[in-house]
Formats: C-alpha cells, sequence, structure tokens
C-alpha cells in the first residue's frame, strides 16, 4: 500500500461511495444493475489472476464460470441438496476445470495465442457438452425451485442480496491483495514478466501457473455459483456462451490488469456506460458491446494499464515508484 | 450403416473445402503478422450479407458477384490493418488480439442492431440441383464451392511463391527488420496480407451462400473451425490449411452421423485440443 497515489484513492473512493449509495438509492433498478455488475466483477476477478498477474490471457473463462454454475445446479436439482453445499461444489468444480485445463495446457508449454485458443476451445467443447447431454438439462437448461431461506440462499429482500454480494466481492478482493503481495503472487508476476528468467531463478514455473490457474477457477466458479443463485436459471448459452468470456477479459482490461481494483472499476464503469446507452437507444440489443468494444480499443491505446494506472499518474506520492501500481 | 459413409465423406470434403477457404485467409494473415484475427468470423458474416443484400435488392448472382465483393473486402481488410490494427495495437501482440476481438464484436453487434437476428437464405433455384458423384447425390452450390476453394489454394500459393508481392510478404514474414533494411514497407506488406486474408473471406461468402443461412452470429462458428483448421495445417502453412480443410469436414461429417446432429462439431473441437497440445506446430508447420 505503500505506492498509492491520490488519484488512486480517489478511484477506489468513488468506487465505494457508489457501492454505498445503492442502498440509498429510491430505485430498486439500481440494485438489480449493481448486483449485476457485481456477478461480472466476480469473474473479472478471476480473470485477474490468471491474466492480469500471471500473463496468461485465457478467451474461455467461461469454462470455469459454467463449471461452477452447472456443478452447484445439478448437485441441488438432481441430488436434492442444500444450496451451501453447491455454493462449496460450485467453488471446487470451478478449481478443478482450472487446474485441469492449466495442467494440460502448460504441460505442453502453451503460450501467448497457443493458450488463448486451447482455453476458448474448452469453452467451446463445454458448451456444445451441456446443450447436449440430459445429465445437464440439455438444450433446456435447469431450473432451481424458488424458495427463499437462508439454507437454500434465496433471500426475498435485495438488500441482503446485495449485502452478501457486496461481502463476497470484498473477500475476493481481499485474497486478491493477499495473492498480490504474497511470495506466491511474486511468483506469478516474475512468470509473467520473463518466464524463462523466472525458470532460470529456480522457480517451479508449470507449478505457479497450474496453481494460479486453480484460484482463477475457484473465483469463476463462485461467479457462476452467485449468478445461479441470482437468476436460478442457467442452460449453456448464459453460462458457457462467448459473453462471459469477453466480460472477463474486457473488464480488468480497462480497469487495470494485475491490480487489485482494477476487475471492480473497470466493470462497474463499462456497466454504467452500458446502462446509460441503454437508457438513451432503449431498442438497441448489443449496443452496450459495441461500446464495450471502443472503449477497449481506446483503453488498449491510451491507457495500457487501465483506469487505475491512470488514476496513479494523478498526484503519486512517491515518483519513483510510479510503474508499482496498486 | 456403410453405405452411409462414403456420401457423409463426400459431403464432408465439400463443407471442409469451405473450411480451408476460410482458413487460407486466417493463415495468411497468421504467417506474417503472427496474430490471430478473431475478426475473421465477423468480415465473413459481413461478407455473407453483402452478397445476399446484393442477390434480393439488385438480384445479382452470388457467383457473378465475386468480382464486386472481392475487392470491396479487399480495401476494407486493407484498411482495417492501415487505419485501426497498426495504430492502435502499440505493437504488442496480445493488444493485437484483442483488438481484432473488439472489431468482431462491433461488427457482429451492429449487425444484429441493423438486420436483427432472423435467419436468412438466399433461395436460389439451381442451388440444390443434385450432382451424381460416384453414387453420392451432393447439392451442386457444395460441388462448385469445392471446386473453386481447391482452385484457389495453387493459385494464392503461386503468387506467394512467383510475384514480388509475394516475396515481399513473405521477407516480411521471415525477417521484419531485415526486409524494412532492405526497402519493403512493412506496413503497407502488412495490410496487403491482411486485405488478401478479408479478400479469401469475400469469396467464401460467394460460394456459401446459394447453400447455407445467415445470421449475425454465423462468423462465429467458422471462426473456431478456421482456428482449428490453422492450427492443424501448421499457422502459416497455405498446403497444411487446405488439407487441415477437408480433414475437419470430414471429422465433423463423421461425428455428425455417429453422434448425432448437435455433437458434429465436438469432433472437431476435441481435435483442435488435441492438436494444440500434442503437437502445436501442426501437420506441415514448421517446428516452433
Amino acid at each position: 500500500m505503500k505506492s498509492q497515489s491520490i488519484g488512486q484513492l480517489a478511484l477506489a473512493a468513488a468506487a465505494l461511495c457508489y457501492l454505498f449509495g445503492v442502498y440509498f438509492a429510491s430505485s430498486p433498478v439500481w440494485m438489480g444493475f449493481t448486483i449485476n455488475a457485481l456477478v461480472i466483477a466476480v469473474i473479472a476477478m478471476s480473470w485477474n489472476i490468471t491474466g492480469g498477474f500471471g500473463g496468461l490471457s485465457s478467451f474461455g473463462h467461461a469454462a470455469l464460470y459454467g463449471t461452477g454454475a452447472y456443478a452447484s445446479a445439478i448437485l441441488q436439482v438432481k441430488y436434492g441438496m442444500n444450496a451451501w453445499v453447491g455454493f462449496g461444489a460450485g467453488i471446487l468444480a470451478g478449481a478443478a476445470m482450472g487446474a485441469f485445463i492449466g495442467a494440460l495446457s502448460f504441460r505442453y508449454g502453451l503460450r501467448g495465442s497457443y493458450f488463448a485458443l486451447v482455453t476458448l476451445a474448452f469453452a467451446e467443447v463445454l458448451r456444445i457438452c451441456a446443450s447436449s447431454f440430459e445429465f445437464t438439462g440439455g438444450g433446456s437448461g435447469l431450473q432451481l425451485t424458488l424458495a427463499p431461506g437462508l439454507a437454500n440462499l434465496q433471500f426475498a429482500d435485495r438488500t441482503v442480496v446485495y449485502t452478501a454480494l457486496l461481502f463476497v466481492v470484498a473477500v475476493v478482493m481481499g485474497l486478491t491483495a493477499l495473492i498480490k503481495y504474497s511470495r506466491f503472487g511474486a511468483y506469478l508476476i516474475a512468470v509473467r514478466e520473463n518466464e524463462d528468467a523466472a525458470r532460470a531463478l529456480g522457480i517451479d514455473t508449470y507449478r505457479i501457473k497450474v496453481q494460479a490457474m486453480a484460484i482463477s477457477g475457484a473465483f469463476g466458479g463462485l461467479a457462476g455459483v452467485l449468478y445461479l443463485q441470482l437468476w436460478l436459471f442457467i442452460d449453456s448459452n448464459v453460462v458457457y456462451g462467448s459473453a462471459v468470456s469477453i466480460e472477463a477479459l474486457i473488464g480488468p482490461i480497462i480497469g487495470g490488469a494485475g491490480t487489485v481494483w482494477g476487475p471492480l472499476l473497470g466493470t462497474l464503469g463499462l456497466h454504467l456506460l452500458g446502462e446509460g446507452a441503454k437508457h438513451l437507444l432503449p431498442n438497441a440489443p448489443g449496443l452496450n458491446f459495441v461500446l464495450y468494444a471502443i472503449v477497449l480499443i481506446c483503453a488498449l491505446r491510451f491507457l495500457p494499464q487501465g483506469l487505475v494506472g491512470l488514476a496513479g499518474k494523478i498526484g503519486a506520492f512517491t515518483r519513483k515508484k510510479e510503474d508499482d501500481n496498486a | 450403416m456403410s453405405s452411409l459413409i462414403f456420401p457423409a465423406v463426400l459431403s464432408g470434403l465439400m463443407m471442409g473445402a469451405v473450411y480451408a477457404l476460410v482458413a487460407l485467409g486466417l493463415t495468411l494473415i497468421y504467417g506474417v503478422l503472427h496474430i490471430i484475427n478473431f475478426a475473421h468470423g465477423s468480415l465473413l458474416m459481413l461478407a455473407l450479407y453483402a452478397v445476399y443484400f446484393l442477390w434480393s435488392y439488385f438480384g445479382v448472382d452470388p457467383y457473378l458477384a465475386i468480382p464486386i465483393v472481392l475487392p470491396v473486402f479487399f480495401v476494407l481488410g486493407y484498411c482495417l490493418q492501415r487505419g485501426l490494427i497498426t495504430p492502435m495495437s502499440n505493437g504488442s501482440e496480445q493488444n493485437i488480439l484483442l483488438i481484432t476481438l473488439a472489431v468482431s464484436m462491433i461488427i457482429e453487434n451492429l449487425a444484429l442492431y441493423f438486420w436483427t437476428s432472423n435467419t436468412r437464405t438466399a433461395d436460389i433455384a439451381y442451388a440444390y440441383d443434385t450432382v451424381e458423384i460416384l453414387g453420392a447425390f451432393l447439392p451442386l452450390g457444395r460441388v462448385i464451392a469445392f471446386c473453386a476453394a481447391i482452385a484457389v489454394a495453387p493459385l494464392l500459393w503461386c503468387f506467394m511463391a512467383y510475384t514480388r508481392t509475394g516475396s515481399a510478404i513473405r521477407a516480411v514474414a521471415i525477417e521484419k527488420r531485415g526486409a524494412e533494411l532492405v526497402g519493403i514497407d512493412v506496413n503497407h506488406t502488412y495490410a496487403i496480407c491482411f486485405g488478401m486474408g478479408t479478400a479469401c473471406v469475400a469469396l467464401a461468402a460467394c460460394l456459401l451462400l446459394p447453400t447455407f443461412y445467415i445470421t449475425p452470429q454465423v462468423g462465429y462458428t467458422f471462426v473456431l473451425v478456421a482456428f482449428t483448421t490453422v492450427v492443424l495445417g501448421g499457422m502459416g502453412s497455405l498446403p497444411g490449411a487446405l488439407i487441415a480443410g477437408l480433414l475437419l469436414g470430414v471429422i465433423e461429417s463423421l461425428c455428425g452421423l455417429f453422434l448425432g446432429e448437435s455433437l458434429g462439431q465436438i469432433g472437431i473441437f476435441l481435435a483442435f485440443i488435441l492438436i494444440l497440445l500434442f503437437k502445436p506446430s501442426g501437420l506441415m508447420g514448421r517446428a516452433r
């Protein structure tokens, strides 16, 4: 926390003000909208572990999100398990899927574009499987029964849902910060900066990368479970679709890849923009994605370190550590 | 069952030729620019709509649309590379990947907005006339597409091998700095390459339209198959892309036959993952 700038603190404060301001907004629309954005922020944080810290750009994070959602839904619908079991199982399943994809890809030394493609292919295979097999509900998906109560993780009051979600987001961000400032995080960043040099220094890069994928998978599975508990319905196109993979990577890149606050800020900013556009042009589905894409291109060109990096340049306390962002 | 296998293989080859044509464009771009063009499928979709509207508003036959659509898409590809991808990417490989992804998001969602998600088909009278080949009946449109795609691959190869532009492209692909030193305009060559890749897609669209449907999402199915084809053939290899395209067409067709229609494509993606894992240099690619 040493090298934070006034700009970054202001940015974080603005996000917090917004998140708490939602409690006092009179319209329930804001809360519903923010709840959606927060679920996406969790999958963005999942991408940030591998894509941001590890430099392993995945184009198929839907594979993790969908696996978490399906694992939880299958346990609840087909085996009558309690939602808490589903919650834990979803996280574990996501982690297992992440470790599996990572172990396979890194065993054979896939990097860069090849890793991007193989993750994309995994998401696509899972999507087709989920829409074809009876076990996963096939094309019609899986539906949870609506039964409010703590045991089912379903609450009639949106405020409770929102508070719980804020808590989850805070935990994930706290874990991200822990990872970033741990020895493991330092290894992971070393892998991103120069994998060969990291290996030469004695870092087991294969293990580090697989562990990063497992952690990312746990967060991704968590996001999928959150989606399931909020909407009580999933099908293969919703949770394994390419839109999830795109949203997972676009938020962190715009907010600042490899930072603790980046995924949250990027996702919230994008969703606010998309929501604003929806109000201006109500009958334009997909318009938000056009905007996201334009913002993404501009961010790649003008904000190589995202919003957090930009804010870092405003009123930096220590000029020497400019590249070391929050 | 065995009587069904032969026709399935043949119809797989027909589809595979179109996959090969789409993949030729992609492999051309990869071979020189070393980027994976995520916008390739969206450009195919755009070309399909262009051919469709030429046919439905002006009555231009899809095959006669080739001399109109091909140059237009060459210029579009050229401008896209020179005007957007090069200036916006800061030269990093990952950024180029993400920019092509962003371009595809823009094209696809605008298409969804302007043309809605309705599936369209061009009802061209002769497209489904059948041709009998060795006892199997195949739609005429598919047979034409097959022949054209098979003809284009050697043409492209000759272009690369025997023309000045072709040698410039190869020079840039092998050693960018060296090519620059001997006076080759690298950005121009990149853009030419991107234009040619896009023109391949436009040609594929003209050949596909008579026997295929169009939706704003149609590019997505093709782009994944094209990635697989390019990786299987060896990134940057033209003959590899042709062989791999045909092979994948057959794999898809046979998987469709044995596993059911909806699982047909799973064969392709499983093949994709296996190739990426075990032989990422592909059938004809140079070792990495």
